[in-house]
C-alpha cells in the first residue's frame, strides 16, 4: 500500500488568514454603526466604494503578475485594507478621493512590494497619507455630528449622499463642520475650560467630542472582540493608548490656553481607538515581537500626541503609524524574546564570531 | 505539587478516547518480521547471524557496534530469511539494512533468567543488563539507555524524572502501559533509582487528562519516595526540556544535557522495560504502541513483537485504505508519514495513526506569511517563528542562528497555529540541515587551508635551510681558499690543500666502508662460538636429565626432554648456518 508523504505535524487548527480577515473586517462594524448613525451614510459609501476599487485593483494587479486571482483575492487582505481607509476618509468625500486613495493603498503601498505580507508600511495608511497632502480640502471637511445640526437641517439622505459624492452636488449649509480635535487645536487664546463651555463640540459631549467619543467607543468594542479572539496580543494597543495616555497626562498642564487637552478627550478623539486596534496592529508592518510591539506601539502613541500637540495636523495617527513602520525592522532587531535554555536575549544582528 | 508553566503551546484535540476503550491487546504472529539494524541514535548494530540459521525468541541476532548502540534481538522463534537493504520507518523512506525473521509459529523462547537479588547488584551489573537487552529510550528518540543511564562520577545525579506526560494527541500508548502495568513500572523506577545511586528527587510527570493512570499509580508511590506530579494538559509538555521546567523551574542550557544539571529524564515504557530486563531477563523485543485513526475500525493499543510490519496491524484492525488520508507513524504533530505499510514497527513506535479525510484533511496551499505572531505565542522555547520563516527562505544563516534556530525542538506548535498554512516547521528542517552543512564545508575548508599553509611553511623552510647551507659551504670554501692564499709554501711542499686528488678520496672512503663489515674470518669464529654454546647447552641439559630421572614427575621430565630437543635444533641451525657461510666463501674465492 503506498500512502503520502506528507511533513510534520499533521494536525492542524482551524485558524486561516481569510477567516482572520473577515474577522477583522466585522469587528469594524461598531465602529461603522457609529460613524453612519452621527455622521450620515457617508462612510458607509466610503466603505463600499473603496472596497469595490480595491478588488478590482487587486485583480488587474494579480493578473499582470501572473498570480492565481481567485487564490489571492480570497484571502480578504484587500477588503480590509479598503475597509479601513474608506472608516479613516471624511463621509461624504469625492468619489474620486476615495478611489485615488485606494488605489494608491493597493497598487503603489501593498502590490508593488509584493503583495500581502511583503509592504513595510501599512497601505491603508500610505493612502490616506498620500491624499492628506494632496487634496488637504477635501481631507479636512468633515460633518457635523448629529446632535449638533442646525434646527431644520438633517444629515443627507442616501440619494443625496450618493449625488454628493459622485456628482459634486454641494451639501446644505451646516452640515459640515470641524471634528473635535480641530477645534481645539485652532482654539487659541481660550482655557480648556472656556472651550469646554463655548464649543458644543464638547459642552453638549458626554466625556470627549460629541459623536466622535461614540466613534471611538465602537472601534474599542470592536478592538476588544478581536484582542478577545486572540488575532493579536494586547501590547500593541495598551501601549499606544497607554503612552497616549501619560503623554497627555504629563503635558496637562492645569487647563491652560497651551493645553494640548486632556487623556479622556485624546484616547477618544481623533482615531485613537481605531488606530490601535485596527491600524497600528497590522501585523505585517509592525514589530514582530512582543517586547518590539510594546516599543512599536509606544513610539506610535508618544508621535500621536507630539503631532496633535505642536503639529500642523490635528490628528496623527497616520503619519505616526508610518513612522514607526519604519522603525518596526530596527526594532525587531533589539527586541528578540530570550530563548529557553540561554541565559540572556540575543540581538539579531548578532555574528557568529560575537558569540 | 508544584509545577511551573512553560510559555507558549497549544491545545490540539486530545483524541485519546477511541483508542483507550479496549485494553492492550496482542496481535496475532506474523508471518515475517523485519528487524532494522538501526532503530535508535547511534551506530547501527551488527549482524552475528547467517541467513538460513534458526534464533529463538530473544536470542541475540545483532551486537551493538560500539559504546553508543544497542543489539538486536530475535522477537520471536524462526528461521533469518534474508539480511538486506529494506524500506523502514523513516521520513525520508529510505532503505536500510534489516534482519528478516520468517517465524515458525511456535513462538519459542530461549532459556532467559532475571539477575537474582538484583536489588543488591551493582549499578554496573544492572547497566550492563540493559545495555545487553538492547533498551534505547521508547518514548520516540531512541537513545540507548545504558549510556543515558551512565552519565559518570563528574555529573551526579540527583532529580529522575520520568516521563509520562504523552502530550502528542491521540497516542495512549503510555497511559495503557501504566493502567495495566503500574507495579512493574514502579519497580522498573526502583532499579532506575539503584543504577542512578539513589537521586534524591524521582517524579512522575503525567498531565492531568490521565486520571486513571495517576489513580493507578498514586497508591504504589506510597512510601517509596516516587512523587507522581500531575499538570495541565498542554502540548508540548512532554519534550524533555519542557518536562523538566514544568517539574522543577529549570531549565537546561542550550547545548548541554540534562545530566549537565544533575538531571535524567526517562520515558515511562522505557522503565517498564528496564523492569523486564532486570527482573525477568526479557530483551526489548516488544512495545506498546497505539493504532488509532478513523481508517482504522478497532482503535486500540497492542503490545506489538518489534519487527511487526504495519501492514500486519492495519490488517487485524479493521483498516480502510480508501478513508485514509495519510499514515502516520507517532502523532498527528511529530509523527511522520509512511509512504508504504511494509515497513516495520521499531522499538520508537508509540503509535500507528491512520487518519480519515475528515480528521486530517489534505493540507490547504500555503498563503503568505502576514507575521501575525500567533506561531510566537505558541512557541514552547520563545523563538520568532515568523522571523525565523523570513530569513529560512532568504537562506541568512547568520540571521538564524542568532535567532537561535538551533533551539527549536521541531514540535509543529507553529505550523498547527499558523492561519496561512505554511509548513514553517519544514523550513527550519531545511535550513538546520543547510547551516550543518555550511559548518562542515567550513571545518573541511579551514582544514585544508591549514593543512596548505603548513605546506607552504614546509617548503619555503626547506629552501632556506638549503640556502644557509649552500651559504655555510660557499663561505667555507672561501675562508679555506683564504688559507691557501695565506700560506702558499705549505701548499706547494704538500700539493693540493684540499686534501689529495679524487682518487685518494675514493680509496681512504672504500677503506672506512671496509672497516666497517665483518671479515669472513671473524663471520667463521663467531659461528663457531655459538656452535660451542649450542653443543654446552645440549650437554647440560642432558645431564640434568640424568640426574632428575629418578625423582621426578613425567612432567618434569617432558619438559627436560622439550629442553633438550630445543637445544639440539638450535645446535643444528648453527651448524647449517656456518656450513652456508663457508661455502659463500668458497663461491666468492672461486669467482
Amino acid at each position: 500500500m503506498a500512502f503520502k508523504q506528507i511533513t510534520s505535524p499533521h494536525a492542524h487548527a482551524s485558524q486561516n488568514t481569510s477567516k482572520v480577515m473577515q474577522l477583522v473586517v466585522w469587528a469594524t462594524v461598531p465602529g461603522l454603526i457609529a460613524l453612519t448613525y452621527h455622521f450620515g451614510w457617508g462612510s458607509l459609501i466610503n466603505v463600499v466604494l473603496a472596497t469595490a476599487t480595491a478588488v478590482i485593483a487587486e485583480a488587474a494587479v494579480l493578473q499582470l503578475r501572473g498570480r492565481s486571482i481567485a487564490f489571492y483575492l480570497r484571502d480578504y487582505s484587500a477588503v480590509l485594507t479598503a475597509v479601513l481607509l474608506g472608516l479613516a476618509l471624511p463621509p461624504l468625500a469625492p468619489w474620486w478621493v476615495v478611489v485615488v486613495g485606494t488605489l494608491f493603498s493597493i497598487v503603489i503601498a501593498k502590490q508593488l512590494y509584493g503583495g500581502l505580507g511583503y509592504n513595510p508600511f501599512n497601505p491603508a495608511m500610505v493612502g490616506y497619507v498620500i491624499l492628506l497632502i494632496s487634496f488637504p480640502i477635501q481631507m479636512t471637511t468633515w460633518i457635523t455630528p448629529l446632535a449638533l445640526l442646525p434646527d431644520g437641517v438633517s444629515h443627507p439622505g442616501i440619494i443625496e449622499s450618493l449625488s454628493i459624492v459622485f456628482a459634486g452636488l454641494n451639501p446644505a449649509d451646516g452640515v459640515t463642520g470641524a471634528t473635535p480635535l480641530d477645534s481645539f487645536k485652532f482654539s487659541d487664546g481660550l482655557l480648556v475650560d472656556q472651550i469646554y463651555a463655548q464649543n458644543p463640540l464638547f459642552s453638549q459631549a458626554g466625556f470627549a467630542g460629541v459623536g466622535w467619543e461614540w466613534v471611538n467607543v465602537g472601534f474599542l468594542i470592536g478592538g476588544l472582540i478581536l484582542l478577545g479572539s486572540k488575532i493579536f496580543t494586547w501590547h500593541g494597543p495598551v501601549a499606544m493608548l497607554g503612552a497616549i495616555a501619560v503623554m497627555s497626562i504629563l503635558f496637562w498642564d492645569g487647563g491652560s490656553s497651551d493645553s494640548p487637552g486632556s487623556a479622556l478627550m485624546h484616547l477618544f478623539s481623533g482615531a485613537s481607538m481605531m488606530g490601535a486596534f485596527f491600524i497600528m496592529t497590522d501585523p505585517v508592518s509592525s514589530a514582530a515581537s512582543n517586547r518590539g510591539r510594546l516599543i512599536y506601539g509606544a513610539l506610535i502613541g508618544v508621535l500621536v500626541y507630539l503631532i496633535r500637540a505642536w503639529g500642523n495636523y490635528p490628528d496623527a495617527v497616520a503619519f505616526a503609524v508610518l513612522l514607526a513602520n519604519f522603525a518596526a525592522p530596527f526594532i525587531d532587531n533589539y527586541t528578540l524574546p530570550r530563548t529557553y535554555g540561554h541565559i540572556d536575549r540575543r540581538r539579531a544582528t548578532e555574528k557568529e564570531e560575537d558569540q | 505539587m508544584k509545577t511551573w508553566v512553560t510559555p507558549g503551546g497549544v491545545h490540539p484535540p486530545e483524541n485519546k478516547h477511541q483508542s483507550l476503550t479496549l485494553p492492550i491487546g496482542t496481535l496475532p504472529l506474523p508471518e515475517k518480521l523485519l528487524i532494522p539494524l538501526s532503530q535508535h541514535i547511534g551506530a547501527a548494530a551488527t549482524p552475528c547471524i547467517e541467513v538460513g540459521k534458526k534464533v529463538l525468541k530473544g536470542q541475540v541476532i545483532a551486537h551493538a557496534t560500539g559504546p553508543v548502540s544497542v543489539p538486536m534481538h530475535a522477537p520471536t522463534s524462526g528461521t533469518i530469511t534474508a539480511i538486506e537493504h529494506r524500506p523502514i520507518a523513516h521520513s525520508s523512506g529510505m532503505l536500510a539494512p534489516c534482519i528478516e525473521i520468517t517465524s515458525d509459529g511456535r513462538d519459542k523462547w530461549k532459556k532467559h533468567e532475571g539477575i537474582a537479588d538484583y536489588e543488591h547488584a551493582s549499578p554496573s551489573t544492572l547497566l550492563k543488563a540493559v545495555a545487553d537487552a538492547g533498551i534505547a529510550g521508547m518514548g520516540g528518540a531512541g537513545f540507548p539507555s545504558a549510556v543515558k543511564l551512565n552519565p559518570g562520577r563528574q555529573r551526579p545525579i540527583h532529580t529522575l524524572i520520568v516521563n509520562a506526560t504523552e502530550c502528542e494527541p491521540y497516542i495512549t500508548a503510555d497511559d495503557s502501559a501504566i493502567r495495566e502495568r503500574a507495579a512493574e513500572i514502579i519497580e522498573g523506577i526502583g532499579i532506575l533509582s539503584q543504577i542512578l545511586g539513589n537521586p534524591s528527587n524521582i517524579l512522575i510527570g503525567i498531565e492531568d487528562n490521565k486520571p486513571e493512570a495517576i489513580a493507578a499509580l498514586e497508591p504504589l508511590v506510597l512510601d517509596t519516595g516516587i512523587r507522581v506530579a500531575s499538570f495541565p494538559t498542554k502540548y508540548p509538555s512532554g519534550g524533555e526540556k519542557q518536562l523538566i521546567y514544568i517539574l522543577t523551574g529549570k531549565e537546561i542550557p542550550s547545548g548541554d544535557l540534562p545530566a549537565d544539571i544533575g538531571m535524567v529524564c526517562v520515558n515511562i515504557g522505557t522503565t517498564y522495560a528496564i523492569k523486564r530486563a532486570i527482573v525477568n531477563g526479557e530483551p526489548l523485543i516488544s512495545r506498546v504502541t497505539t493504532m488509532t485513526g478513523d481508517a482504522c475500525g478497532i482503535n486500540r493499543n497492542y503490545d506489538t513483537l518489534i519487527g511487526t510490519p504495519v501492514s500486519h496491524m492495519l490488517a487485524h484492525s479493521e483498516f480502510n485504505e480508501q478513508a485514509c488520508s495519510r499514515l502516520v507513524m507517532g502523532g498527528p504533530m511529530m509523527g511522520f508519514s509512511l509512504t508504504s505499510s511494509d515497513v516495520p514497527i521499531v522499538k520508537t513506535t508509540n503509535c500507528i495513526l491512520a487518519p480519515s479525510y475528515d480528521e486530517i484533511p489534505d493540507d490547504e496551499p500555503a498563503q503568505a506569511c502576514i507575521r501575525c505572531g500567533m506561531c510566537a505565542e505558541a512557541c514552547p522555547v520563545s523563538l520568532l517563528p515568523q522571523q525565523l520563516f523570513w530569513y529560512s527562505q532568504a537562506d541568512d544563516q547568520e540571521r538564524l542562528e542568532a535567532h537561535n534556530l538551533f533551539d527549536c525542538i521541531e514540535c509543529g506548535a507553529c505550523s498547527y497555529v499558523c492561519p496561512s498554512n505554511i509548513p514553517l516547521v519544514q523550513h527550519y528542517r531545511h535550513s538546520k540541515g543547510e547551516i550543518q552543512k555550511a559548518r562542515a564545508e567550513k571545518i573541511r575548508s579551514d582544514h585544508a587551508r591549514e593543512r596548505f599553509e603548513f605546506h607552504q611553511q614546509r617548503i619555503e623552510q626547506a629552501d632556506k635551510d638549503k640556502e644557509a647551507k649552500r651559504a655555510a659551504r660557499r663561505e667555507a670554501a672561501e675562508q679555506a681558499k683564504a688559507k691557501a692564499k695565506a700560506a702558499p709554501d705549505s701548499a706547494a711542499a704538500g700539493g693540493n690543500p684540499m686534501g689529495g686528488s679524487a682518487a685518494d678520496i675514493i680509496a681512504a672512503a672504500q677503506a672506512r666502508a671496509a672497516a666497517k663489515q665483518v671479515s669472513p674470518e671473524q663471520q667463521q669464529a663467531k659461528f663457531e662460538r655459538s656452535i660451542a654454546g649450542a653443543e654446552m647447552r645440549v650437554q647440560m641439559a642432558e645431564e640434568k636429565l640424568a640426574t632428575a630421572s629418578d625423582s621426578s614427575t613425567d612432567e618434569q621430565k617432558n619438559i627436560l626432554n622439550a629442553a633438550i630437543e630445543g637445544a639440539k635444533q638450535k645446535l643444528e641451525q648453527a651448524k647449517a648456518r656456518l656450513a652456508e657461510h663457508v661455502e659463500q666463501q668458497n663461491g666468492e674465492q672461486v669467482d
